[in-house]
């Protein structure tokens, strides 16, 4: 059939709107909160394989003997793999030594624990605090810039000059569904995987090389997943091996990591150090000179430390002399971590800002709002920085940092900002309608619990005026139209871009075949409230059920696809976010608790504003942990992780997060910037944009800079436990 | 977790009948959430597990005359909500609602609270209940010792975990032992040790022994536990001071003050306690008194925050009673 091409994709005008931008519920909400969906976890099939790893006790160390022959004798153990054999040098706790594939997950742990390694222990590197002592060996270069005449700044008596250091440390992605993979042959040379993957549609090809089978032959489904935050892009070591020990074994194989395995292995964010000078013009309280050196380590390989984000977001400071080093360390090996980057620059520039603004005797406020030209996007933050001061109610609760009272609670407030890009990644979709008048769409996405469903629904019921519980979304499986991975905010612009492409398409070819039944034009039809009406004539209409009568045997096909060349962009990138923390210290036992945290965010217009603000809050509670309570934590005499499970790698509850408030920019905002001006802004206008990484980013850096204004010092690094507050209010506060 | 045999009796007499001569020959089996983890993480690999909760009568509160009993299978959830406690010893409700995690509270029992293992990473790695490196060296004092003994004994830098000991103790507890050669009675206070190697233990209980009632004197004495912790969520300690005082009027007849997460036992702060006795109870006493519990603390090289936390626990248990 030929496609008509007649209908607008844009997104309908603000007023039109039936469901885009309304609150409304997850659509997998029932089948999550009754343990109907199936995570990989909870695949069983029959006559199934499990495999666990041996991994390795030491930081550092040389393989000098396996001995596997006690495992292979256990009954019901199937096959024991060497991982890494004899010599092979491992470099860092918890790297994988050998799989054994049993018969139950019992017995592969009695297997496991059957195998003798013999070790030559090597010396380690676990500890990157302290630039100066960290070996030359394991010291790179990262980069050196400069702008302007930092010397020059410096030497003016106009400028004062503000010293410090700061400290954001390793931490691991701890999926609470840990990493994991059924695998399952079907055939000679066809392979159906489950998976718990960010990347439905990328996971077959890669596996694929490693199989020496074609790709079109391997199955990958996922069709919910706890957890991934960037750490879940590729099939892994355990992905490969369980597919090439089913094949061997003609057996189901399934793996599914332990939680210390989990954490010491399957990758941590890179951690972010600097020293950091900043000159302030006395008059005109603007940033003038900054310069770092920064360092971190991103694991073995190094890496993770990037030069181009701090300063962050403050970018045009006029005059720069930054340097930066990779360390490399035998600590787990990093992989992205929500926002790659952006909460180190953020925690190491926010906070020196904020001790600027601090020994300046300014308003941590008015001082952000001072410098914000020296952002890419002074209107939004303006913007942004007023209405989160509002909700956090700054006036009433500011006081200069340390005159909080005599008793041992104190309060404090700070501030941070953030940006990010959010692109839409590719993304195909197919919309079906069927003659019963039934809907669904297929993508080979996937929804990370970011309700990716949800939105995917929203659209194609606003679309074919239809509700989003009409709509059967079909996701998770590697057979429907490929779509990118998800990472980075990238999904929703993708797959609303590609959905409402389909859905539109498919709705043309609904009233090409409906239009003669009413004798009217195809372009005379619209659909709305499970209805098709005439624009001309609004009393002939049909409801959709017999509108879908029309269509004959076969279903109707819409396509979609992001990017169209043909078509206009529904979807865009670049954003700018605000946050506030108000923070609760007791001086006495350092322990900080967070009273409210107000997160202000633009991202575009938004398909679901329930599940947008419900973004906001897990990144706002990822981190409130980080700031507060994660850390891995690495013996300095045996370079072993002290700390691979949730007893010592501490996350929040609920009753840790306090008041989170998630405000959203939508539509065209208006606000009155301090000198006067009138600034609007319409959020809505450039199309969706992603919103995974915004909300983690700041709160770092706005609970530190609030529990330093609680507390008179600043706690130098995170995340800020009863030990460091007390020491940096003994005077003692350092990197460590 | 290596095969082990599953037996559960219906009397003490048949439990302590089902236990070996040595610690890897069976273990007592209680709620479990200690003693499975350290199954399956190799710690342990005891050959029977005795389950002792279908023997009958072990899940009790009784107040009988002056004493309360409290069986040795009484669930924290349990301690937590009894009103004969809360009215007497809101000192032991306290440190019951420190366990924040309801699945734990539900399950775990008050004598397995007493019983459980110590929660060092290097004796939960595997380095053994002294945490000693492969030329026995000790790991602590070089190591990432921040939530360690500030009070450390011989060799064990390790601090017992339990909550309900340190008020326990002030309160001047006993607890009731079955073994093959009857019954007998210890004071909380004495039902800990610091073994000498790490193949000891650090419970003056043998593998044949089973904890069935803890016994309390109800005899009026005004008690509170203060506990600082970090998290809402199920977290440890940071140091606790559990207080019993004995008051006639302001004035402070006797006092008993215990530290808890401190050290390997549950430590009497009898520094403390002689500040206490025999003075009013009034805000310069309580800061010496705090001041003198954490007199001769011996901080590692990452936890000399901890001193001032147990001295802030003191000073907060001792003004919720004044
Ligand atoms: C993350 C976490 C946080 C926690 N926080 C706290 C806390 O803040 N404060 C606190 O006090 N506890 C805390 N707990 C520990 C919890 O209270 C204990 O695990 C629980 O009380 C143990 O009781 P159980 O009945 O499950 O013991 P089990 O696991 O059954 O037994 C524990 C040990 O005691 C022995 N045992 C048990 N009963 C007897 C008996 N009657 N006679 C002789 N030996 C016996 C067993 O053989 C075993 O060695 C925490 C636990 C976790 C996992």
């Amino acid at each position: 059939m030929l496609k008509a091409d007649f209908l607008k994709t844009a997104w309908p005008e603000p007023g039109k709107r039936i469901w885009i931008g309304k609150e409304v519920n997850r659509i997998d909400g029932v089948a999550k909160a009754s343990g109907r969906a199936k995570y990989t976890y909870d695949i069983n099939r029959p006559n199934m394989l499990w495999g666990k790893f041996l991994i390795c006790p030491h930081a550092h160390a040389r393989i000098k003997r396996i001995d596997t022959s006690q495992a292979e004798a256990i009954p019901g153990v199937r096959k024991v793999e060497i991982v890494q054999g004899e010599g092979s040098e491992i470099v860092f706790h918890g790297d994988e030594i050998a799989l054994v594939v049993a018969d139950s997950e019992e017995l592969a742990v009695d297997g496991v624990r059957a195998i003798k390694v013999e070790y030559e222990v090597l010396d380690h590197v676990v500890d990157e605090t302290n630039l100066d002592q960290i070996p030359r060996g394991n010291r790179r270069p990262g980069g050196r810039r400069r702008t302007g005449n930092v010397d020059e700044a410096f030497a003016s008596p106009e400028v004062v000059t503000i010293e410090g250091q700061y400290g954001i440390p390793m931490i691991t992605h701890c999926c609470l569904e840990s990493h994991g993979v059924v695998a399952e042959w079907t055939g000679d040379d066809e392979l159906t995987v489950w998976i718990s993957t960010q990347n439905v549609s990328g996971i077959s090809g890669q596996l694929a090389n490693a199989l020496k089978i074609p790709a079109g032959n391997i199955r990958t489904i996922c069709h919910f997943i706890g957890g991934g935050f960037g750490s879940k892009f590729g099939p892994d070591r355990w992905g490969i091996l369980a597919a090439k020990i089913a094949r061997e074994l003609n057996r189901p194989v399934k793996i599914m990591l332990d939680r210390d395995h989990e954490l010491l292995s399957a990758g941590t964010r890179p951690s972010g150090f600097a020293r950091v000078k900043l000159g302030v013009d006395r008059k005109t309280k603007k940033v003038v000179a900054w310069e770092s050196t920064l360092w971190g380590t991103g694991g073995p390989g190094g890496g993770g430390t990037s030069i181009s984000v701090t300063p962050y977001i403050f970018t045009r400071i006029p005059n720069q002399r930054r340097e930066a080093y990779n360390v490399r360390a035998n600590v787990g090996p990093r992989r992205a971590w929500r926002a790659p980057n952006h909460p180190q620059g953020a925690a190491l520039t926010m906070t020196a800002l904020a001790d600027a603004a601090a020994a300046l005797g300014v308003d941590e406020l008015q001082f952000f709002l001072n410098n914000v030209d020296l952002t890419d996007r002074p209107d939004v933050y303006t913007q942004e920085l007023l209405i989160a001061a509002d909700l956090i109610e700054w006036r009433k609760h500011w006081h200069p940092r340390g005159e909080s009272g005599s008793g041992p609670l104190v309060e404090g407030l700070g501030i941070s900002m953030h940006t990010w890009g959010g692109r839409p990644h590719n993304s195909q979709a197919l919309v079906h309608i069927y003659p019963d008048g039934s809907v669904d769409v297929q993508l080979g996405s996937q929804d990370l619990g970011t309700g990716t469903r949800t939105v995917i629904a929203i659209v194609v019921a606003e679309t074919l005026g239809l509700k989003p519980e009409q709509i059967t979304v079909q996701i998770g499986d590697s057979r429907y139209p490929p779509s990118g991975a998800s990472g980075g905010s990238t999904t929703v612009g993708g797959v609303s871009s590609s959905t409402r492409r389909a859905a539109v398409d498919a709705l043309e070819q609904l009233f090409e075949k409906v239009a003669p039944s009413l004798g009217v034009e195809p372009t005379d039809l619209v659909a709305r409230n499970g209805r098709i009406l005439s624009k001309s004539k609004p009393d002939l209409s049909v409801s959709w059920k017999r509108a879908c009568r029309t269509i004959g045997m076969e279903p109707i096909t819409g396509q979609g696809r992001q990017p169209d060349p043909e078509d206009q962009p529904l979807a865009s990138q670049g954003v700018g976010g605000v946050q506030m923390a108000h923070v609760v210290v007791d001086k006495d036992t350092g322990v900080v608790r967070i009273k409210r945290f107000v997160a202000v965010q633009d991202c575009g217009l938004i398909i679901d504003l329930k599940t947008a603000k419900s973004q906001v809050y897990g990144g706002v509670i990822m981190g409130i942990a980080y700031a507060l309570y994660e850390e891995c934590v690495h013996d300095p005499i045996t370079g072993r992780r002290l700390n691979p499970n949730m007893e010592f790698y501490k996350l929040p509850g609920i009753g840790d997060v306090g008041e989170i408030i998630a405000h959203m920019m939508v539509g065209k905002v208006t606000v009155t910037a301090p000198d006067g001006r009138k600034i609007t802004i319409d959020y809505d206008e450039p199309g969706v944009i992603g919103l995974g990484e915004p909300p983690v980013i700041s709160p770092g850096a706005a609970i530190s800079n609030a529990v330093a204004n609680a507390i008179g010092v600043r706690v130098p690094r995170l995340p800020l436990t009863p030990d460091r507050v007390l020491a940096a209010l003994a005077g003692k506060g350092g990197l460590a | 977790m290596n095969a082990f045999e599953y037996a559960s009796p219906q009397t003490v007499q048949e439990a302590v009948e089902l236990l070996g001569p040595g610690w890897q020959d069976s273990a007592v089996l209680a709620g479990g959430t200690d003693l499975l983890s350290l199954m399956k993480d190799g710690i342990v690999s005891p050959r029977r597990l005795v389950n002792i909760k279908r023997i009958r009568g072990l899940d009790r509160i009784e107040l009988i005359g002056d004493v309360v009993r409290i069986g040795a299978t009484v669930t924290l959830e349990q301690l937590l909500r009894d009103a004969t406690i809360a009215a007497r010893f809101p000192s032991l409700t306290q440190a019951a609602a420190g366990v924040t995690s309801p699945q734990i509270r539900n399950m775990g029992t008050v004598a397995g609270d007493l019983c459980q293992r110590p929660r060092c990473w290097y004796f939960r790695a595997g380095f053994g209940i002294l945490a000693t490196g492969p030329d026995g060296e000790p790991l602590v004092p070089a190591g990432d010792n921040r939530y360690h003994a500030i009070f450390p004994e011989g060799q064990a830098y390790y601090v017992h975990p339990s909550s309900l000991a340190p008020a326990l103790i002030a309160l001047e507890a006993t607890v009731e032992i079955h073994g093959p050669q009857g019954t007998r009675e210890l004071p909380v206070e004495e039902l800990y040790r610091i073994p000498g190697s790490n193949n000891e233990r650090e419970l003056n209980l043998g593998p044949r022994e089973i904890i069935t009632a803890i016994t309390i004197p109800a005899n009026g004495v005004k008690n509170a536990t203060y506990e600082v912790r970090q998290r809402q969520l199920l977290d440890w300690p940071l140091a606790t001071a559990s207080v019993a005082l004995r008051l006639s009027g302001r004035k402070v007849v006797s006092a008993r003050v215990v530290l808890g997460h401190v050290g390997p036992r549950p430590r009497r702060a009898t520094g403390a306690e002689a500040v206490l006795n025999g003075a009013e109870l009034n805000e310069q006493r309580i800061e010496a008194a705090a001041r003198a519990a954490v007199q001769g603390a011996r901080p590692l090289s990452r936890n000399g925050y901890k001193v001032q936390l147990a001295q802030v626990a003191v000073k907060r248990a001792l003004a919720s009673l004044a």
